[in-house]
């Protein structure tokens, strides 16, 4: 029989405040196979812990239960002291009497204290037919996909492949750089937005660890943590990246004229194009949505023009399999739909428009070269309102706050204001949020050096009278209703997920939170992670961010990946799914609910096999097998029988 | 009352005048109202010091120069002490008096002031009030 030892805990008044523990340890030494039975005040200190690998030494024990807290908090702490002890960690058991009992008990001390028996019994049940387990070692693909190359999947990708590893960069559209590109200049330093990121754009194109696949999207991931397996879709863009010299030759001749998308529908592009100079990978694409066709050939007027024979319309689609130990997914924001803030007029009135569209209105490289022009004349307003939180902290729109708009309308009515001396700024806002460093002092540089005029309250709606935008708000802090007649309304409008973040999500088998971002595993302190291991967050998919929190993410998710790239196995917790063939009828049941595609049939014998890297061991297969063959290790039926037993015969 | 903002307004002469008499920048001002909570004459005005400052950011000349509230200022710059944007509001009420005074009012007609008041009157109220509050 196996001699099993029981550390009970006091966790200061915790538990003995509530529990009568000599009554405990009376009781439970004298339980079958119990050899030995020793009480300590916070048995997860160091002394404690001593008492642990001592007593399993002394008392030659083959099994221990700790009687303490919930094991999510302790249990690999006294693991290892049972390993520093020679014990194998897998005979070590956790009875919860913190959590399940004395917590919750603490107004019937004497009940809660033969519940506190009943719960050791279990443990002891258990450990007494626990194996010895190893963990399970899993090869590592040192290799990385990041999914998105806005400013966070790009620093995210540099910094992996700064570190020696192979970095995959899948972007969806034809160029890397993300909303970043679409940027003037940055608060708060207002340093041009595409001064700084160009290079970093430049170096991911350069780098020699670095696969960068641009106009692509992931088809399909399987596998798990240092294994997975993806399918990426590379859409072709029917321009030899290694012919094309870049004369632009096609875009002239081509006859189909469009909104552009980079600068918001504020210029117009053609079927062939490139989104902006700076874009990486510098080359064209032939938009096959909006060309006049290909299949049959319809038109074919940039083939012809095109000198170095580039062209090429027999491009396919390809698929490019991919075996990477980690993935970063970088996926980035939108902004809130036009159409649900229309009593702002967006998407009514031509001068009234978004955050990106005016940053456009701004860039040097924009629609206007810079110049502040409104989109419906081209006169140059000289009463712009700003309208903050439109969307955001709004049970009717998006509850939450956008994080970023504060300090970026603080930006543009300053940049307004540089451009347009004599023109007037005026923020409707309800509070301003400029926490992070030096951005304070920034809006406080708008309102003392541009004279820009906050006003405390939200705008009600915005109509068209005459030339004029009439601006009803009202300011709250002098108690008057005011109204402004602009000649430009630009919306703050909500940071929202991109709109196939589901589709991301189900595909990684991630989760989304209540508002469609990305899920962490723990808001504080576990950020970067998702709730998949193996799969980290960056950037303004997981929330609302601006640039330094979006590069931080970014550096984080890496040097999370990194920490399994730079192993050479990985380890897994051996509970998991034991299929015991002569008993397996292969009915294959279990397949069919496995949530981690663990299973697979071996036909040839007819019995169920396990993949042990992909087995979770979270025991729905062992519920379902009709013949019993399918059991979790260290969860046999037989041991949860004896437990169940154990905390329901008498006292 | 609706106040209608252009940008002529809020360029109002008048926040000139005051800026350039104080010597304040009244845009500096973030609202906080910490003058506000510390004015012993607060009770008595009809605008708020911060509200009075708000007024002038819009450029509403109308309503702060037909206020009680520079008058009731008592000048103990408790207000200016305390500010965190450090901006002198005694200094901001002082030039509102000023520019008020300076556009040759006749406020106060001996023959109308009524007997009984007269009778109470300290002389010395009387003598300020001419030399501030008439041509
Ligand atoms: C008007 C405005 C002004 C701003 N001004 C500033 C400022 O001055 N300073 C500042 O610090 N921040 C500013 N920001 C915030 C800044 O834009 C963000 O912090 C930053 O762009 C976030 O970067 P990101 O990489 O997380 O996301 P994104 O820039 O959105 O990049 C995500 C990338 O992923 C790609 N992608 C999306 N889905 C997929 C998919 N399924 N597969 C592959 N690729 C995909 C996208 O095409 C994109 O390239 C501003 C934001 C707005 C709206
Ligand atoms: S950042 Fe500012 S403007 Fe944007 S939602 Fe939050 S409070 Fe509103
Ligand atoms: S204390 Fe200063 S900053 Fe605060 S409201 Fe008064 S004047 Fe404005």
């Amino acid at each position: 029989m196996k001699r099993i030892g029981v550390f009970v805990c006091h966790c200061g008044i915790n538990i003995a405040g509530t529990l009568d523990i000599n009554k405990i340890i009376h009781r439970i030494s004298n339980y079958p196979g119990v050899a030995h039975a020793e009480h300590y005040e916070y048995m997860c200190s160091d002394p404690g812990q001593n008492i642990v690998r001592d007593t399993i030494k002394d008392q030659y024990l083959d099994g221990i239960v700790v009687a303490a807290c919930s094991p999510t908090l302790h249990e690999t702490t006294f693991r290892n002291a049972a390993k520093d002890a020679d014990m194998n960690p897998y005979m070590v058991e956790i009875a919860n009497i913190r959590e399940y009992c004395s917590w919750v008990h603490r107004d019937r001390p004497e009940d809660a204290t033969e519940k506190a028996i009943r719960i050791i019994r279990t443990a002891v049940e258990k450990v007494r037919r626990n194996e010895s387990l190893y963990p399970v070692k899993i090869p590592v693909f040192h290799k990385c996909l990041v999914i998105g190359a806005g400013i966070s999947g790009i620093q995210a990708a540099l910094d992996v492949a700064n570190a020696g590893f192979e970095v995959i960069l899948v972007e969806k559209s034809p160029t890397i750089g993300g909303r970043m590109a679409q940027l003037s200049e940055t608060f708060p330093t207002l340093d041009c937005s595409q001064c700084i990121l160009t290079p970093k754009m430049v170096e991911v194109s350069r780098h020699p660890k670095i696969r960068l696949m641009a106009y692509s999207e992931v088809k399909e991931v399987t596998g798990s943590i240092g294994n997975f397996h993806v399918k990426i879709l590379k859409k072709p863009t029917y321009v030899d990246t290694d012919k094309c010299n870049l004369c632009g030759e096609c875009v002239n001749v081509c006859p189909i004229i469009i909104p552009s998308e980079f600068d918001r529908g504020m210029s117009m592009r053609k079927a062939i194009y490139m989104p902006f100079p700076q874009a990486v990978p510098s080359t064209y694409c032939l938009d096959e949505a909006n060309c006049l066709g290909l299949n049959p050939l319809r038109c074919s007027k940039c083939q012809d023009v095109c000198e170095p024979g580039a062209i090429n319309y027999d491009m396919k689609p390809e698929i490019i399999e991919e075996d990477v130990g980690a993935i970063i997914v970088a996926t980035g924001y939108d902004l809130y739909h036009k159409e649900a803030l229309t009593e702002y007029g967006l998407g009514i009135y031509e001068d009234v428009i978004d955050g990106l569209q005016f940053e456009r209105l701004l860039s040097a490289s924009g629609p206007t070269s810079g110049e502040i022009h409104r989109p419906s004349d081209g006169e140059v307003p000289k009463d712009v309102v700003f309208i903050q939180c439109a969307g955001s902290r709004d049970e009717k729109h998006n509850p939450y706050c956008s994080k970023v708009c504060c300090m970026y309308t603080a930006k543009h009515a300053m940049l307004y204001k540089h451009r347009v001396p004599d023109g007037q700024a005026y923020i409707f806002y309800i509070d301003i949020r400029s926490a992070g460093k030096d951005y304070e002092e920034f809006v406080q540089r708008a309102m003392e050096e541009d004279r820009i005029l906050y006003l405390r309250g939200k705008v009600s709606k915005v109509f068209k009278e005459g030339e004029k935008l009439v601006v009803w708000g009202v300011d709250t802090l002098t108690g008057q209703k005011v109204e402004v007649l602009a000649d430009l309304v630009v919306l703050a409008t909500a940071i929202v997920p991109r709109a196939a973040t589901p589709e991301i999500v189900n595909k990684l088998k991630i989760a989304a939170d209540g508002n469609g971002f990305l899920k962490e595993a723990h808001p504080k302190l576990r950020p970067v992670e998702s709730l998949t291991s193996g799969i980290f967050l960056a950037g303004a998919a997981q929330s609302p961010k601006d640039i330094p929190d979006a590069v931080s993410q970014g550096s984080g998710s890496a040097s999370k990946a990194i920490g399994i790239l730079s192993q050479k196995k990985l380890q897994h917790d051996p509970t998991i799914t034991d299929v015991e063939e002569i008993a397996c009828g292969g009915c294959g049941i279990c397949i069919s609910v496995c949530p981690y595609t663990a299973l697979s049939m071996d036909d040839r014998r007819n019995v169920v096999l396990v993949n042990d890297v992909l087995c979770e061991g979270c025991g729905t297969c062992a519920a379902a097998c009709p013949s019993g063959a399918a059991e979790l290790r260290n969860y046999t039926n037989r041991q949860v029988r004896e437990m169940i037993c154990a905390a329901l015969s008498k006292v | 009352m609706r106040i209608i903002l252009k940008g002529s307004k809020v360029k109002s002469k008048l926040t000139e005048k005051v800026e350039k008499i104080s010597g304040q920048n009244i845009f500096a001002c973030y609202q906080c109202g910490k003058c506000s909570a510390g004015c012993p004459m607060i009770d008595s005005m009809d605008y708020m010091p911060n509200q009075a400052m708000k007024l002038l950011q819009m450029g509403a000349a109308e309503e702060i120069i037909n206020s009680k509230t520079m008058w009731m200022c008592a000048s103990c710059h408790t207000c200016s002490v305390r500010c965190p944007r450090d901006i002198d509001l005694s200094a901001v009420m002082e030039a509102l008096r000023l520019i008020y005074l300076r556009t040759n009012v006749n406020k106060v007609e001996p023959s109308q002031i009524p007997e009984e008041e007269l009778k109470d009157l300290p002389q010395i109220a009387l003598v300020c009030n001419f030399r501030k509050m008439t041509r």
